[in-house]
């Protein structure tokens, strides 16, 4: 007879798959005449946190590890106007592409190696990438750059490129059956969510995560490189930022000085709320999933209502964070007074 | 000989070394730029009198309006080094804060729904307190979550960073607040030739001293951050203290709010405070303090806030445009940390010894 244990951990996901239900459903209730119930809505929160669900990957990744990455938000701002400004002097989409992943390993390497290597806290570092990007972003261009279909076919084509689902569809007010669609957008984040999801799970790697996450003391003693885990974790956070940052540039087709202002504390409440710890050692990316799916949630239920101040989503995030947090805590305390 | 070496190690270990190091490297890079470019080299120190139109008689020059600007970061620096000192880890809601306490003042002030007024609808006094009372509150919240439910500094003050913005927005009913009247205006602008913050600053910085000085409330603190558990069988109540030092901070940020405000005569709840806590905590760690606890020193972190707002006079005076000078700040900070860090800071001991060990050979 197997029993799959109930710890604290899964109970927590528990809690954060019911909450995402309980808020999806009295959206639904409170606002079904509004198109609410509309498979489409689902879709459409999807797709506007395409970006989000890469970077909040990423964050993941780098949170097991017991550190945290503040320069996110910024870096894709910088990969934006990298992307407005290559393709407007005439760099084709792929070359661009490839571009921001590289300069997204880089950007990782040089945080890991400062983290990892000098033993730099992981905030000062990131804060300090979150500046440079920032800065880097005006440096490029201070003026707001849109992509349009002159600017480059190719990736104006990928942007408003609908995949259209077979099955969820209605029939609205004139008698047409709406098929609901996603974008591509959306793929790239489901595909990088469960390549997330089994490398942390299956490959020597994701289990090194959690083990240097767990205690740095007992990784190194069971000859783990700890450095070089720290490395990697920051390289391939970054470059999940890079594509979370192409998926971003997707949606919002420009790039700005002011774009993803405050994305990383998005990404990392995502986080947090999906029963990650930033303490390390404890996570996993389909809490993470849900937690952007909530976020995604409150922001579509406020701006379904309509008459709601524009502040309330922070709110009731920040809400949720507390909430979430105390149950953690209470989770550790519990788990404590078992152990003596 | 041996005098010399004694000095040169007196230096060496001054905690005051990095922060006084940046300080003058800033003024050195000023000196030369200013000797480039033709004008009086030393024109970095001069301040003047000048008469203006709105405030009479005031001290100007570029050393004055570090010292003004600087002022919020500095107050900042002031609660985080206490919250960083007790409990090791960071305080990033004081921005949030700082505009929480701006709009609930502006909000009493003008009384609710009001957006424009240069008649105070309730006394001053009401309005600073309410906002002092806030900042205390935000503090006392933080401090619980930290202090009480142990949770990591910087995951219970991103629940303020998120909130406390929104809520000022939500206090002043979605807009920006003006109160456009001198006796408010009075904590941004002049009290005679000398900037007000420079004073409120002063006024700070004297009562923190004092009390840290004359009572055990520093050691206190630090024998918390070092290692709270041993504080506790000492006898120390380590949970009261950490709460404390977040309540602390709060009420400087309601300060720094406060004045921030008072100088646009407004509460721009979206921009006040912007970015405030990132400066504040580069202060603390500009100062030479471990953002890992324990001992701190107060002097190094209010002159690391000011070297802040004069790298930042600087850039501006070398023609960098405010959005591309976070560039720079970043390298800057890079760099100082990276020395600060233990591998390269054993590095160099290593290398020094080595030198002494060749030379007693010898």
């Amino acid at each position: 007879m197997k029993k799959t244990k109930l710890n604290g951990n899964t109970i927590l996901l528990f809690i954060t798959i019911a909450l995402f239900i309980v808020l999806y459903a009295g959206g639904c209730i409170a606002y079904g005449e509004k198109g609410f119930t509309h498979f489409q809505t689902f879709l459409n929160i999807l797709i506007t946190n395409a970006g989000l669900i890469c970077i909040s990957c990423g964050l993941t990744v780098v949170m097991l590890t017991a550190g945290i990455d503040i320069s996110v938000g910024a870096v894709v701002a910088m990969d934006c106007m990298l992307l407005a400004v290559g393709m407007q002097k005439g760099i084709g989409a792929v070359p661009m592409i490839l571009i921001i992943l590289l300069i997204g390993v880089v950007f990782g390497a040089v945080q890991g190696y400062l983290i990892g290597y000098l033993q730099i806290q992981p905030f000062i570092v990131t804060m300090a990438g979150m500046f440079f990007a920032r800065g880097m972003t005006a440096v490029i261009c201070t003026d707001q750059i849109s992509i349009t279909q002159e600017t480059n076919e190719l990736f104006y084509n990928i942007a408003n490129y609908k995949i259209v689902l077979p099955f969820g569809g209605y029939t609205n007010n004139h008698d047409v059956y709406v098929s609901p669609y996603i974008r591509v957008g959306v793929v790239v984040a489901l595909v990088v969510l469960i390549a997330v999801f089994l490398m942390l799970r299956y490959t020597k790697f994701g289990r090194a995560l959690y083990a240097v996450g767990g205690s740095e003391q007992s990784a190194a003693m069971m000859g783990l490189n700890v450095k070089f885990t720290k490395l990697k974790a920051y390289v391939l956070c970054s470059v999940l930022t890079s594509i979370g940052g192409i998926c971003y540039c997707l949606n919002t087709m420009s790039g700005s000085v002011q774009q993803a202002l405050g994305y990383e504390m998005d990404a990392i409440s995502s986080a947090v709320i999906g029963g990650t710890l930033l303490t390390g050692g404890v996570g996993n990316v389909i809490g993470t999933f849900f937690g952007v799916l909530i976020n995604g949630t409150i922001s579509s239920i406020v701006k379904t209502n309509g008459k709601l101040a524009s502040s309330w989503p922070n709110i009731l995030t920040a809400a949720l964070l507390f909430l979430f947090i105390v149950i953690q805590s209470i989770f550790a305390v519990l788990r404590e007074k078992k152990k003596a | 000989m041996n005098n010399k070496k004694s000095f040169w190690q007196k230096v060496k270990s001054w905690p005051l070394l990095l922060p006084v190091v940046c300080l003058l490297l800033v003024m050195a890079v000023n000196i030369i730029y200013d000797a480039s470019i033709g004008n009086n080299p030393f024109s970095f120190f001069k301040i003047t009198l000048q008469t203006t139109t709105g405030n009479g008689t005031i001290l100007y020059g570029r050393i004055i309006d570090i010292l003004n600007r600087g002022s919020e970061a500095a107050i900042l620096a002031l609660g985080m080094t206490l919250v960083v000192s007790s409990s090791a880890g960071t305080d990033i809601s004081v921005g949030s804060v700082m505009s929480l306490s701006a709009s609930v003042c502006c909000m009493l002030l003008a009384g609710y729904g009001v957006t424009s007024t240069s008649e105070l609808a309730v006394p001053l006094v009401v309005g600073l307190l309410g906002a002092l009372l806030i900042g205390c509150l935000c503090g006392a919240f933080n401090g619980f979550l930290v202090a009480h439910l142990k949770i990591q500094p910087m995951v219970a003050t991103l629940i303020l960073f998120t909130a406390a913005r929104a809520i000022g927005l939500l206090v002043c009913n979605d807009m920006i607040v003006y109160v456009r009247n001198d006796s408010f205006g009075f904590f941004g602008s002049f009290l005679g030739p000398i900037p007000t913050p420079i004073i409120i600053t002063v006024i700070c910085v004297l009562i923190l001293g004092t009390v840290l000085k004359k009572t055990a409330l520093g050691t206190y603190i630090q024998s918390v951050g070092i290692n709270p558990k041993a504080s506790r069988i000492a006898g120390l109540n380590s949970k009261t203290i950490i709460f404390l030092t977040y309540v602390l901070c709060g009420l400087f940020a309601a300060v720094a709010g406060i004045m921030q405000s008072s100088r646009i005569t407004s509460a721009d709840s979206n921009n006040i405070g912007l970015y405030m806590e990132l400066d504040a905590i580069l202060a603390v760690a500009l100062g030479g303090n471990s953002l890992g606890g324990g001992k701190f020193n107060l002097a190094g972190s209010i002159i690391g806030a000011y070297t802040i707002q004069a790298i930042t006079t600087t850039l501006y005076a070398l023609g960098v445009s405010t959005s591309q000078a976070p560039v720079y700040k970043a390298v800057i900070v890079i760099i100082i940390v990276a020395i600060q860090a233990p591998p390269v800071q054993a590095y160099f001991r290593k290398k020094s010894a080595a030198k002494n060990a060749v030379k007693e050979v010898a």
